[in-house]
């Protein structure tokens, strides 16, 4: 089979998978105890090691296996998690990660695991030291392990529910006669008939091992029905050339027993054959291993459904082609309006009815179409966690990440480009920014620094702050460096604010190591993200209070990306202010409106805030709102200032693209871009923030 | 000998011009434009290019030529150059032609009233016609416009 077609399917998956591998990871380490996490944490090691022993990355496969006999014993209470367990386990999980890199770089995903997977085995075995007690109890365990009818927590509870629903469960051992010439047709009918009355839960060898006559004479299974047992076992018999079926009604007593212990009675009928089932797995993971293989696990998976988690059901598009979507339906939506007018010059009532429903339904596909292309942002930041613990170790301190809007969607092309950004900034605030346990101590501060990674929308763009509780920015010693790389003069240094003088940190003279050392540690290549965040057509800034922390904000903008906005009219001009600098909309009076200092105001609530005629700021030849005698308006806001914009009229609130005007036009101030609206029109977008000051 | 090239011919009054084909994406009859405030004056808008947002000069207003109202022959040609794309409006655009380089002379001092650094050339292609070879790149050009502007600001 030519694998090469579900290479890419694959490395996406592998990715998914090491993602909440490492997520699941973390949560685990903050509640060792919470087995759920567990059985999260081994089903997305054995698909994963189902994937790659498909795919023939072998090496992968194999160490995904340590790794889950590890999690074996975990789950099943026969070892406790600690910390060298954790460590462990993450080398692993990193050492898997950079194989499939190597695999998405057209490698083998071989690497060199030996000690990973030696470390893996003598936790298995129980001879690391710290790891005395647990031993003798994952000794057994790694006995039954060897039980091929092993069922996981899945199968388990699928069968324990269905014997306390009343169903019947059944083992049942069937052996094929000696003589037999197709045991693998024998077999299949033996199962075709199961299936006719039930549902086979587990089966040893797997279906597929069966099918392949990867098996000896006997094979063994689970099974839920409302059958007699007995009438049952006369079917088997009826099937010819089957040498035995032993049939075992099970309750939920001897359903743990016979699960867990690795029921004796069967041992006889599976010991053969484990040897030629396991070809699947990986060559070198001990036979028979107590994990189903990938089609059981399907098979298995329909009574299942209930209990399990959702999967996520997507599917991955290239992003041109959305493009292509995108603009495709532009056009199409022009044409509609062309219809519309010919329906309404027309005037045939079905024609209008069915142009009025195509309309409807346009509508809601563009509305889709535009969504497509939006991903939350925590795909960036899902990967910060597990770097930030891994740093904070090394570096003996205690940091808590916090993480605020994962959910704050992105265009894809932005999430793309500012992991890289972000990974140093973080690093930055982990290194640099924190103080040692010590250090915390010492200037009265809670053990654990915090970190905080904020996400959300604001006007046309998107922020993500950092902000850590560490030591902040010491002004002098920036500035004498600053002064000494000839970044700025010591004039000017000493003229400049707190906040001023953080900034020097992104000049590229920064950018050496021993400055680290020298000033509280900022200004790793900071120089480095600054570029690229500009790049970007973005913008960071850093406020700091020294001693209390430091703040880095970065501000990138939605480029292609959808944002609410209120459209308006200006005449007969349309325009969009994004909802999100929107406080809210109102009428005044003529009267309301006062002179101020020669500045035109109008009260709001307790306060009164300035009128701007937006008219005016756009020069819109063909509205005058003095004319008026009341006026809608915009109360819009920076930060914590407000002003109200005065409009014509509102049209209502919409979705809408962001597109640019375009590199020949420069920026225009107030003007945030444009966008296409339904009726195929361009209109500007609105930047309000220009308009405070 | 000279190169064999096709050019896309417009006219802006009675003169008539010639764009390279290869620079030009489309040639589009004149579309909804939106205004867009605080930019040049001879920039009339923006435009909705199937999906993409172009801005549109007239490319009378940009050479100094008076305005004129939009005909049936009006046309917004597309062109592309150096990333920018642009839409120049035109009084009429009908006509392809093959030229060879070697009938284009190097332009005179003064053409018509506009700026001769606009142009590349002039084709002789019959006794009574000749086509004026646009300068994309100077006609796009907009450091200059930036200071045109700012030395009548």
């Amino acid at each position: 089979m030519d694998m090469n077609q579900y290479l890419s399917m694959f490395i996406d998956e592998s990715n998914d998978h090491l993602q909440s591998l490492n997520e699941k990871m973390l949560e685990l380490e903050d509640n060792p105890e919470d087995i759920s996490i567990v059985q999260v944490i081994f089903r997305s090691a054995h698909t994963l090691k189902g994937m790659a022993a498909t795919m023939g990355f072998e090496d992968l496969a194999s160490l995904t296996h340590q790794m889950e006999n590890v999690l074996d014993l975990v789950r099943n209470d026969k070892l406790k998690m600690q910390d060298f367990i954790f460590d462990t386990l993450f080398k692993g999980l990193d050492a898997l990660q950079s194989m499939v890199q190597d695999i998405t770089q057209g490698g083998e995903g071989k690497e060199d695991v030996t000690s990973i997977v030696a470390n893996l085995q003598a936790i298995v075995r129980g001879e690391n030291p710290l790891a005395s007690a647990p031993a003798a109890a994952s000794t057994v365990k790694a006995n039954t392990g060897e039980n091929p009818l092993q069922l996981d927590e899945f199968q388990y509870s699928v069968l324990e529910q269905s014997i306390t629903e009343g169903h019947q469960v059944l083992f049942i051992d069937v052996a094929i006669r000696d003589d037999c010439q197709l045991k693998a047709v024998r077999a299949y009918m033996v199962f075709d008939l199961l299936e006719r009355f039930g549902e086979v839960v587990k089966s040893h060898p797997t279906v597929q091992d069966i099918e392949q006559e990867k098996f000896d004479r006997s094979f063994s299974l689970y099974y839920i029905t409302q059958k007699d047992a007995s009438e049952l076992e006369s079917m088997i018999m009826n099937v010819s050339e089957i040498g035995s079926a032993k049939v075992i009604v099970l309750d939920v007593e001897s359903l743990k027993q016979i699960s867990q212990s690795g029921a004796s009675e069967t041992a006889a009928a599976v010991e053969t054959p484990a040897a030629p089932a396991a070809p699947a797995a990986a060559p070198s993971a001990p036979t028979g291993s107590g994990v189903p293989a990938p089609k059981t696990a399907q098979a298995a998976d329909a009574p299942v459904r209930k209990a399990a988690a959702a999967p996520s059901r997507t599917i991955r598009v290239d992003i041109d082609r959305l493009d292509v979507l995108m603009n495709l339906f532009s056009e199409l939506l022009i044409d509609r309006v062309r219809l519309e007018q010919l329906a309404g010059e027309i005037k045939r009532t079905e024609l209008t009815e069915t142009v009025e429903h195509m309309s409807r339904v346009s509508t809601d596909l563009q509305n889709i179409v535009l969504k497509l292309r939006m991903v939350p942002v925590d795909t960036v930041f899902n990967r910060f966690p597990r770097m930030v613990r891994d740093l904070a170790k090394s570096l003996n301190k205690k940091i808590d990440l916090v993480i605020l809007g994962a959910e704050t969607e992105l265009d894809r092309t932005v999430i793309d480009e500012i992991g890289d950004p972000l990974v140093h900034l973080l690093r930055n605030a982990v290194d640099h920014g924190v103080e040692t346990t010590a250090d915390r101590a010492a200037a009265g501060k809670p053990e654990t620094g915090t970190i905080q990674l904020r996400a959300f929308h604001s006007g046309n763009h998107v922020f993500i702050e950092i902000e850590d509780d560490g030591y902040g920015v010491n002004r002098e010693k920036v500035a004498a460096k600053a002064v000494k790389n000839g970044v700025v003069s010591s004039e000017e240094a000493s003229s400049l604010t707190d906040d001023e003088v953080a900034q020097l940190l992104f000049a590229p003279g920064f950018s050496t190591a021993e400055v680290i050392s020298d000033i509280s540690g900022r200004g790793v290549g900071l120089d480095v993200v600054k570029t690229k965040i500009e790049s970007l057509g973005g913008t960071v800034l850093i406020t700091s209070k020294w001693g209390q922390g430091t703040k880095f904000s970065v501000q990138l903008p939605l480029t292609l990306s959808i944002i609410s906005a209120m459209l308006i009219k200006l005449g007969s001009e349309k325009y969009a202010i994004p909802l999100s600098s929107i406080v809210e909309t109102g009428m005044i009076k003529r009267s309301q409106i006062r002179s101020l200092h020669g500045y035109t105001m109008v009260p709001y609530r307790d306060a009164h805030i300035p009128l701007l005629s937006l008219a005016n700021i756009f020069d819109v030849a063909d509205f005058d709102e003095t004319a008026e005698e009341e006026t809608e308006i915009v109360v819009i806001r920076k930060g914590d200032r407000l002003a109200a914009l005065t409009v014509e009229e509102f049209i209502g609130q919409n979705e809408i693209v962001i597109k640019n005007l375009g590199k020949y036009l420069p920026s225009i101030p107030g003007v945030a871009g444009a966008t296409i609206l339904g009726d195929g029109q361009v209109a500007l977008i609105i930047d309000p923030n220009t308009f405070i000051k | 000998m000279g190169q064999d090239i096709k050019v896309i011919v417009f006219k802006l009054g009675e003169e008539e011009y010639g764009i390279e084909v290869d620079k030009v994406q489309t040639i589009e009859r004149i579309l909804p434009i939106t205004r867009v405030p605080k930019t040049f004056a001879f920039v009339k808008g923006v435009i909705n290019l199937r999906g993409v947002v172009i801005p549109v000069i007239d490319l009378r207003g940009r050479f100094g030529l008076p305005e004129a109202e939009f005909t049936e022959q009006s046309r917004i040609i597309i062109v592309a150059a150096e990333e920018l794309e642009v839409g120049f409006i035109v009084d009429s655009a009908n006509d392809v032609i093959d030229l060879n380089t070697d009938i284009i002379d190097s332009p005179p001092e003064v053409v018509g009233g506009i700026k001769a650094k606009y142009l590349d050339g002039v084709a002789r292609i019959s006794e009574e016609r000749l086509l004026i070879m646009l300068n994309l790149s100077e006609v796009l050009n907009r450091n200059e416009i930036i200071q045109l502007e700012s030395l009548e600001g």
